[in-house]
């Protein structure tokens, strides 16, 4: 069987499973093009700029569970990926990015558009290859979705050279199985410390279960339910890890860290055992790992042996896959009556879910209209959250009725909610998909719309628009700064006009009167639309 | 406090690279990297050399797993291994200190490679003590330019890595 470069590259893509593919054009990936051109059956999402191809096989990723794929050009479009991959690897999305380049014979003359994508990425990719024979394809396909799919997910970049994806090979063979000598990620956690995990969880008084993005990534969600309800003991959890239980579920504190709930905080302040699961304890959800490792101890349970100790010192580390530990977990005697801690808790959090907000005239305060919003949606709907004061905000009072939350964690990446509302959207055409931004947010990501559009997407877009770089300027107006600073967006365009030539319709909303109606219409319209909600500038994420 | 840790890499293009990026990323404190080909031609062994005071060795033990061509590492037991540095050493030297640079090397067990009307070359190889050793020694004769390879280093015994 006689295949070129770019026809094996396409094989193998759909031999991994792969059904859409998320890209920008380019001279260097014409082959590649040409080769879809004859693979009706792979989708493919033309987007508006490549970093967006990254978020947007990362939202696809994040909701079936399988490795995103975005196909960009060398030399601006692959620099234009680092974004969208850096976003990915900060948050341990599986994907694969290709990029083209330029003929490897010319590799390393500054041709034009070429860049050393390999050597950029280095710091944002599990692992990268640069492939100069195109025999070598079947397996370095193979070899990338396994890295970017297995143990701790995450980016694998792979540079294919014009020339390579031209070559023509005469005996391609697909490779069933692969070896990679130095890869091998621990799934089962080992006996002994289970036990000893067991054994540090029936002594506590005061237990909590931190909880994480990984919980999702190794599809765990329903294991930790079921361990935490078996068990009786609070769960908080880091801001990837939000929606593993839906907000008023009686065991759940909420979000901890410097932007978190009071009670979610507090459980973590007051509690005598931290059993964290798939969290790496980052310096946002734990701002003070050397007071809570001298205080108390600590479970750690990763499926990456690297950040057990990289920040906070277990006293019972254990690695392996969260969903397969859970599991073992079960299988042993656990006994721990927290019944009046739990209570103690409950009581703080039904205050903090019962509070009241603050008002302005001319404008509608974000916890509230997020709040309501959440009431509103489907239980099987996607929120993607971009990043900024509409981050916090929806990160403490969009109510979880059993929809999915996803925003940029790791990175915090301005512009994640629209394109990786599209891509949920790709995946799961059904399914009520909302996105959450804010101005500054939206103007990163508005020349998307023409992909909703163009896809004919029913993803509701809310901005909550106050002029400004909101959490930024938050910042900048108490000490130790003395004002805020390249925070102002002037010169924003009328939104709805934006929207409106994209032939997308649009909402407003400045009365608080008018909340539950405005929202209620926006949901029921059909097809894609912006909800633009006047939100003060004054307004801080702690009001 | 120095520790030495002996890497096993894949010998492939690039992963070099790889390691010192991540080092350089990861904000790890290295002495000195010696790599070089093993009787496997597939595989190379890499020598580093940190410095414990500032840099948490678990943490690049573990880092340096999570890289693909990373096989195997191991952070060798300072009491029980074999260290050695190659060093090429060009001092001034005429009649009046030939002799007296000579009983130097002879002492330190430094081999002369190369003479000049006003220089002198000199080749060591040694634990990095005794080459420091030799360096310092040398100093008063006005050293003129110094290449070293930084340490490599096997275990002693019989176990290998």
């Amino acid at each position: 069987m006689e295949m070129t470069g770019a026809q094996i590259l396409i094989e193998g893509l759909q031999r991994e499973g792969v059904e859409r593919v998320f890209g920008y054009a380019g001279a260097t990936i014409c082959p590649i093009a040409d080769a879809l051109l004859a693979a009706p059956k792979l989708a493919y999402t033309l987007v508006r700029t490549e970093q967006n191809a990254g978020h947007m096989a990362s939202g696809y990723a994040r909701v079936t569970g399988r490795t995103g794929v975005c196909i960009v050009t060398s030399g601006p479009g692959a620099t234009n990926l680092i974004t969208g991959i850096a976003t990915a690897y900060m948050d341990s999305i599986p994907m694969v990015a290709i990029t083209g380049q330029v003929p490897s014979v010319q590799l390393g003359r500054d041709i034009f558009q070429e860049v050393d994508i390999t050597g950029a990425t280095l710091p944002f990719t599990k692992h990268n290859y640069l492939v100069k024979n195109a025999a070598e394809l079947p397996r370095v396909i193979k070899e990338a979705f396994h890295i970017a799919s297995t143990g701790r997910p995450g980016p694998v970049l792979i540079d294919i050279p014009v020339d390579v994806q031209d070559q023509l090979v005469t005996e391609v063979e697909f490779p069933q199985d692969i070896r990679i000598r130095g890869y091998n990620p621990s799934v089962k956690g080992n006996d002994k410390q289970i036990a000893n995990v067991a054994k540090a969880i029936n002594g506590a008084e005061r237990p909590v279960i931190c909880a994480g993005g990984g919980v999702f990534l190794s599809h765990a969600e329903d294991a930790l339910r079921e361990f935490a309800e078996k068990t009786r003991i609070p769960v908080v959890t880091t801001m990837m890890g939000l929606s593993l239980f839906p907000t008023e579920h009686p065991l759940n504190m909420g979000m901890i860290g410097t932007h978190g709930n009071v009670s979610a905080n507090k459980a973590l302040a007051k509690s005598d055992r931290l059993i964290m699961i798939g969290t790496r304890a980052a310096d946002r959800a734990i701002f003070s790992p050397d007071e809570i490792q001298r205080r108390m101890p600590i479970i750690h349970i990763d499926v990456d042996p690297a950040e057990i100790g990289k920040n906070m010192l277990p006293t019972v580390p254990l690695v392996g896959s969260a969903k397969v530990i859970l599991r073992q977990l079960m299988d042993r005697d656990l006994h721990v009556n927290c019944g009046a801690w739990l209570e103690m808790l409950q009581e703080m959090r039904r205050e903090e879910l019962n509070r009241t907000y603050p008002e302005k005239e001319g404008y509608v305060f974000p916890g509230r209209l997020l709040r309501l919003l959440g009431e509103r949606l489907r239980e099987d709907a996607a929120v993607c959250v971009d990043v900024g004061q509409n981050q916090i905000w929806s990160c403490k009072h969009l109510r979880l009725n059993g929809s999915r939350f996803l925003t940029s964690g790791g990175l915090g990446t301005m512009g994640y909610a629209i394109p990786a509302a599209i891509g949920v959207k790709s995946a799961q055409r059904s399914r009520q998909v909302v996105a959450v931004c804010g101005d500054g947010s939206f103007q990163m990501a508005m020349n998307e719309l023409a992909a909703i559009v163009a896809h004919k997407m029913d993803v509701k877009i809310l901005l909550l628009r106050n002029g400004v770089l909101g959490l930024v300027r938050q910042s900048q107006v108490q000490a130790p700064y003395h004002g805020p600073y390249g925070v102002d967006l002037d010169g924003s365009p009328d939104f709805s006009v934006i929207a409106a030539a994209y032939g997308i319709p649009s909402l407003h909303l400045d009365s608080e009167a008018q909340t539950e109606e405005t929202l209620d219409r926006f949901l029921a319209m059909e097809g894609p639309a912006l909800l633009i909600a006047e939100v003060s500038p004054d307004w801080k994420t702690t009001d | 406090m120095k520790q030495t840790i002996s890497v096993l890499v894949e010998n492939r293009a690039g992963v070099l690279n790889r390691i010192t990026s991540l080092f350089s990323r990861r904000a790890f404190n290295i002495d000195s990297l010696a790599v070089g080909v093993t009787d496997d031609p597939s595989l190379s062994r890499i020598t580093i050399i940190v410095d414990n005071d500032n840099t948490v060795v678990e943490q690049v033990e573990k880092q340096l797993y999570k890289l693909v061509e990373v096989i195997k590492v191991r952070t060798l037991d300072e009491n029980a291994l074999i260290g050695r540095e190659l060093m090429i050493i060009k001092v001034s030297a005429n009649k009046n200190n030939r002799e007296h640079i000579m009983t130097i090397c002879s002492i330190c067990g430094a081999k002369v490679v190369d003479i000049s009307p006003t220089s002198m070359t000199m080749e060591i190889s040694d634990t990095p003590e005794r080459v420091r050793t030799f360096e310092d020694m040398m100093r008063p004769f006005n050293i003129l330019e110094v290449a070293r390879t930084g340490v490599i280093a096997l275990q002693k015994g019989a176990g290998k890595i």
